[in-house]
């Protein structure tokens, strides 16, 4: 049996386990209607042109764990940016853990899906929210959307900003031989509130998981929510990462995503903005080797004046690795004084990887400022020498070059100890010790 | 240069496409239809030899299994295969010595054009190989280049009188089954160009093909094959305007570029078919293959100015097998009310230290959309390699569109990419600084164009410039709100 048949079947299963009265199990079942009829993506699509899913497709993925899973906190606690006090909202195998979570209704709800999606309270946030800017039409989507019922609750009330920043982490403990995970996160920032969040996905032992998760980000009025999401997972764990975010006026939404590692690592994040003065940031650092595979597809869509979109993506690819960089932006008639700016720069060190990129614009506003620039190359060998005259072993040369590639983005991570984790993961990257952090 | 404001000013009157006027010749047409007689009918009126014959007829079985292409950022009304007359030719056959015995009204139709064959033999030493719906009919300079051992020719002729060289080369960059309008091409092209330059020779002038679409309902299939041997040179240009018409008509041409060891071939076109008029109707449908392969050393240069059709798709494409070589492409795209272009190219380095440059120049008005899509692509072989794209775009108004589509792929750690793209408007303070100096908007808005699309422009023959650069002005005439 395929994973679709497979999963067209165990959705039966699933509605044992859910209140199908609750209006939410109408959006669960016409999305899996959606996936039937779509399937998973070819690679003759042309949002798929370069990332395979076939091999995933014939793993025999557990679609729901059989039993509950412990973890000590000692054993994951380097997972976590331990340095700093976080509310955390923890899942191991998909299922919520009480014991490593810190979870919060102190004036902002910072908890579980799951009682988001069954409590009367939260009923009329999830009647605005759930489900409205997630694509009712991409496959992979509607499978989330399907199955959705556990994953990260996030309200922050008008004029409110929580005390610390939220981590949320999934861990798949390798009980299973192959998992699937499907996440579905709401976040939800009114107006004038303000919210960090640092996202994780660990796999802790060589057996595969694929994780296909969905999050869908509202910023009203003047929000600001600061992403970041590391995805540093072992070469048997894939994931899919589709994020929506719908932007209201003077919002400022900045997405980093940090990708050092996977087998297979897909990253939509689609941006709506739906009001004026908005600044959408999208920032990545990818370094891979081995056999690794990164497709970073970003979608801007400027729908009203006065907005701007800054995108930055740096890769580093190695060995056999495969990068994509797909980035989109879309310019509505209406949305005149738009200012988008979509940079990718890849060096390519080894000579079995590959690289595809492709910048794109549609535009159909006059009065824009509408750029993108795209450059794949090497290391400059005169900078090299230069390092390698002053001492630098050749090494640690080229390790500090790429750093500085690297830098631009680093440079906007505001939570400090957060930078110097990522500093730490990319000299680990590496393979160098540069004995001082940047 | 020798354009005035008071031309153009006289220009600008003239709203309408002015170079909308049929000359009404006999013509020797096919009935509308398209099946296997057909093919081997329009073989036989050239008097082909039979291994072109089952070229075509291989050809035709390919395409029937093929569908048209959707992926493209246009959108039109499929045309009708079965509706489109296939053959047409002038019927004052056989062939001219000399330009005297040439129809009257034919020349009068040049002359309207403004390019007086006689004037430009003259005075720019550019052999004109005109081809009025189809089949040639005048041919000049014939001589000159056939001491070099060039030889210029319509393809039927060249089929016939050098199939060595047609049989070894037709078809080789361009397959039969390289895509749905190359397919049909390849069963029912009507006729074309065919351009041999011989080892180590350098054409001694610009060789030129004055296209036309001039009957009615026919659809024009052009094949043109250019083949410079190691160590020549050769400058080929291409200029097309075609007659006011109400109904679609296709244009679906081949063109395959073969430049050897060492050679150069440099491709120009300037595109003017018919766009169709205010409300969008008519127009020309121009869906053209263009590539050529550059051996060892070799260098192709694709040059285009496009301001006219109502529906293009057109990627002149480069691949870069032999190490060293190198391909071009400069391009500037122009469209008004409701053209809708998808033009771009493809560079595709096979060899060592192969190099690419790509300078695209996008300018919409009125209601059109034009769009960029092109392909970089390096092989894991092809070390050091060196490409340098950019595509900026001009937008006129707000209700015109302008799309970049690039695609870049790399699988080699020595290469060198680079490519930009940006968006603009003209800027207001640009054209105040021109009126303030006494220009007015609408020359001011000329004046700015023309510098948008220099480095293009500077890589047209000069003859060929002067007539893009007011190509450009008449196109974008009353674009500005």
């Amino acid at each position: 049996m395929d994973l679709k048949d497979k999963l067209i079947s165990s959705f039966m299963a699933f509605e044992n386990n859910v209140d199908v009265e609750h209006s939410v199990h109408d959006v669960r079942v016409a999305a899996m209607k959606n996936f039937e009829i779509k399937g998973f993506p070819s690679k003759k699509e042309e949002n798929w042109k370069y990332t395979s899913l076939n091999s995933l497709q014939k793993t025999d993925f557990s679609i729901f764990p059989k039993q509950e899973n412990t973890l000590e906190y000692k054993d994951v606690k380097k997972y976590f940016i331990h340095e700093i006090d976080s509310y955390k909202i923890v899942f191991v195998d998909g299922i919520y853990s009480s014991y490593l979570s810190e979870t919060t209704h102190d004036g902002v709800d910072i908890c579980l899906m799951s009682s988001a999606l069954t409590k009367p309270m939260y009923k009329q946030v999830i009647d605005v929210y759930f489900n409205k800017i997630a694509s009712k039409d991409e496959s992979l989507t509607s499978l989330n959307t399907a199955f959705s019922r556990e994953g990260a609750y996030i309200y922050i009330p008008k004029n409110k900003m929580p005390k610390k920043p939220v981590e949320i982490l999934h861990f798949a403990t390798g009980n299973e031989a192959s998992l699937l995970l499907q996440p579905r996160n709401l976040i939800v920032v009114e107006e004038n509130a303000e919210l960090q969040v640092i996202e994780r996905h660990q796999s802790l032992t060589s057996n595969e998981v694929l994780t296909n998760s969905v999050t869908e980000i509202f910023a009203a009025k003047s929000a600001i929510v600061d992403y970041y999401k590391i995805q540093n997972d072992n070469a048997t764990a894939s994931l899919i990462d589709n994020t929506y975010i719908d932007q209201k006026d003077k919002s400022l939404v900045k997405i980093h995503s940090f990708c050092f590692g996977g087998k297979l690592t897909r990253n939509n994040l689609n941006f709506y903005q739906n009001g004026e003065y908005i600044d959408s940031t999208m920032k990545g650092v990818t370094i891979l080797g081995e056999k690794q595979h990164v497709d970073h597809h970003t979608l801007v869509h400027h729908k009203q004046p006065n907005c701007e979109s800054h995108q930055d993506y740096k890769g580093i690819y190695g060995e056999n690795s495969t990068g994509v960089f797909n980035g989109k932006i879309i310019v509505d008639k209406i949305a005149q004084k738009t200012d988008a700016f979509q940079q990718n720069n890849n060096i390519l060190v080894s000579d079995k990887a590959t690289i595809n990129s492709k910048p794109q614009l549609e535009i159909f506003a006059d009065d824009v400022k509408c750029s993108h620039g795209c450059t794949i190359g090497q290391l400059d060998n005169e900078a090299l020498f230069y390092l390698q005259t002053r001492g630098i072993p050749e090494k640690e040369a080229r390790a500090l070059l790429m750093y500085a590639f690297a830098n631009n983005v680093l440079a906007s991570v505001r939570i400090p100890e957060l930078k110097t984790r990522i500093n730490k993961l990319i000299a680990k990257k590496l393979g160098v010790n540069l004995g001082f952090d940047l | 240069m020798a354009y005035t404001e008071e031309e153009l000013k006289k220009e600008l009157e003239t709203k309408e496409y002015e170079y909308g006027f049929y000359t009404d010749i006999e013509s020797d047409t096919f009935p509308p239809g398209l099946n296997e007689e057909v093919v081997i009918a329009i073989s036989k009126k050239k008097e082909e030899p039979e291994w072109m014959t089952l070229w075509r007829l291989e050809a035709f079985k390919y395409w029937k299994e093929m569908k048209e292409p959707e992926w493209a950022n246009v959108h039109y009304e499929k045309p009708d295969f079965q509706a489109i007359s296939y053959y047409s030719a002038p019927n004052s056959k056989p062939k001219y010595d000399s330009l005297d015995d040439v129809d009257p009204e034919l020349l009068d139709t040049f002359k309207r054009l403004g390019i007086s064959v006689d004037e430009q033999k003259k005075l720019t030493g550019v052999a004109v190989d005109i081809v009025m719906d189809s089949v040639s009919v005048a041919t000049s300079f014939k001589k000159t280049l056939g001491e070099k051992g060039i030889i210029f020719c319509s393809i039927s002729e060249a089929i016939r009188e050098h199939p060595e060289l047609v049989k070894k080369y037709i078809g080789s960059v361009v397959p039969k089954r390289d895509n749905f309008y190359a397919a049909l091409n390849s069963a029912v092209f009507s006729d074309g160009s065919f351009c041999y330059i011989p080892k180590g020779v350098r054409c001694p002038m610009e060789l030129s093909t004055y296209f036309r679409i001039n009957q009615a309902g026919t659809g024009q299939f052009e094949r043109t094959l250019v083949i410079a041997e190691e160590g020549s040179y050769v400058s080929y240009l291409e200029g097309c305007t075609a007659p006011s018409r109400d109904e679609n008509q296709l244009h679906a041409a081949v063109v395959e570029l073969i430049a050897l060891d060492d050679a150069e071939i440099k491709y120009s076109t300037v595109q003017n078919w018919f766009p169709g008029n205010k409300e969008g109707k008519g127009g020309v449908y121009n869906f053209v293959t263009k590539r050529g392969i550059c051996e060892k050393n070799a260098k192709i240069s694709w040059t285009q100015v496009e301001t006219g059709s109502a529906v293009t798709w057109k990627y002149p494409s480069c691949i870069l097998k032999g190490d060293n070589s190198i391909g071009e492409f400069y391009s500037i795209a122009v469209t008004n009310n409701f053209q809708q272009a998808d033009t771009g190219t493809k560079m595709v380095h096979l060899g060592k230290n192969t190099r690419s440059t790509i300078i695209s120049k996008g300018i919409s008005a009125g209601k059109s959309q034009n769009s960029y899509r092109g392909l970089v692509q390096i092989n894991s072989r092809a070390d050091n390699a060196r490409n340098f794209s950019q595509c900026d775009s001009l937008l006129m108004g707000n209700e015109c569109g302008a799309h970049t589509f690039p695609y870049i792929e790399a699988k080699n750690p020595t290469a060198m990419i680079e490519h930009e793209a940006t968006t603009s408007k003209i800027g207001e303070d640009q054209i105040f600084y021109c009126n303030q100096r006494g220009i007015d908007t609408e020359k001011a808005i000329a004046l700015i164009v023309n510098g948008f699309s220099k480095e293009v422009l500077n890589k047209l023959p000069m003859e060929f410039a002067v007539e893009a650069q007011k190509l450009l002005e008449i196109s974008l005439e009353g674009s500005v709100g």
